[in-house]
C-alpha cells in the first residue's frame, strides 16, 4: 500500500497507514526525493504511528530516506514510533543514527520549525 | 497441536508471517509488548529466507514444556546454508549488505534460539519465547 504524501507549507508529511512492504518503502524514498525538488520542501515528516513493527530493513530504509532528503536540502523527522516498537528496536540493536525523532506530528513540525530558524 | 505455516517466497510474505505470529502470540496470551518482540523477530528470520535462500517457510506453534507456555517459531529453508555459524550470529556481520542484526537481534528478542545449518542443504532457525 503506497504511502500518501501531503504538503503543508514547505514541509512534506508522509503518513504510513498500514504495514509497509519493502517495495512500499522504496517507493516512498523515490517519491519523496522527487517531491522535495518539485515543491522545494525544506522539511519532511514521516509518521510511523500505524507501524507495529520496525525491523532492521525498515529502519535502514527510513534512515536512507532521511539521508537522501538531506542531500536534497530537506531535514527529516521520524515521528510516532510506538512504545513497544521502540523497545523492540533497542533489543534488536537498532538506532536511527542521527535522524531526529519526535513523539508525534505536532512535535515533529515544531522541531522542523526550530531547525529552520537555526539555518535561516 | 495446531500449527500455522506461512510460505515465504517474496518479501510481501514477511508481513504475512509476522502478522500470523502476532495473532498466535495474542491467542496464547502474550502481552502486547511481547507480541511486538515476537513479530519483530519473525520479521528478521523471514527476511533472511528471502535474502539468502529465496524461499522457505515460517512455522508457528504453541509450545508447552514442563509447565511453561510459550510460542515456537521456526524459519526453514533449503537454501545454500550458512558456512560460518559463529560469524552469522555476530552483530554487524552480513554477506548481503544488510545491517547484520537479523540473527543476533532475533536471538535477543526471544528466549531460546537455535541455529541448525548445513552447507548445500539449508538452514533451520528455531526460537521460542515463554510467557512470563
Amino acid at each position: 500500500m503506497p504511502v500518501p504524501i501531503l504538503k503543508q507549507g514547505d514541509t512534506l508529511i508522509a503518513s504510513v497507514v498500514a504495514a509497509l512492504t519493502d517495495d512500499d518503502l522504496i517507493q516512498l524514498r523515490d517519491e519523496l526525493a522527487q517531491r522535495i525538488g518539485k515543491v522545494r520542501a525544506r522539511g519532511v515528516v514521516i509518521d510511523v504511528t500505524a507501524l507495529d513493527v520496525l525491523d532492521s530493513f525498515a529502519t535502514r530504509t527510513l534512515r536512507g530516506i532521511a539521508y537522501t532528503a538531506k542531500l536534497r536540502g530537506a531535514e527529516t523527522v521520524i515521528v510516532g514510533i510506538q512504545p513497544d516498537v521502540a523497545f523492540a528496536m533497542v533489543q534488536l540493536g537498532l538506532t536511527m543514527e542521527g535522524v531526529p525523532t519526535a513523539l508525534d506530528l505536532e512535535q515533529g513540525l515544531a522541531l522542523l520549525a526550530k531547525h529552520k530558524e537555526r539555518t535561516r | 497441536m495446531s500449527e500455522v505455516r506461512v510460505a515465504i517466497q517474496r518479501e510481501a510474505d514477511i508481513v504475512l508471517a509476522r502478522q500470523a505470529g502476532r495473532q498466535l502470540a495474542a491467542q496464547i496470551g502474550f502481552s502486547a509488548t511481547d507480541q511486538t518482540l515476537i513479530a519483530t523477530a519473525i520479521s528478521e528470520v523471514a527476511r533472511n529466507i528471502v535474502v539468502y535462500a529465496t524461499r522457505g517457510e515460517i512455522v508457528l506453534m504453541r509450545a508447552d514444556e514442563s509447565g511453561r507456555v510459550g510460542i515456537m517459531v521456526q524459519a526453514i529453508d533449503t537454501g545454500p546454508g550458512i558456512d560460518n555459524k559463529d560469524m552469522a550470529m555476530r552483530d554487524g556481520f552480513s554477506t548481503k549488505n544488510s545491517l547484520g542484526l537479523g540473527l543476533p537481534g532475533a536471538r535477543r528478542l526471544m528466549d531460546d534460539f537455535d541455529l541448525a545449518s548445513e552447507v548445500g542443504h539449508g538452514t533451520t532457525v528455531t526460537m521460542k519465547k515463554w510467557k512470563r
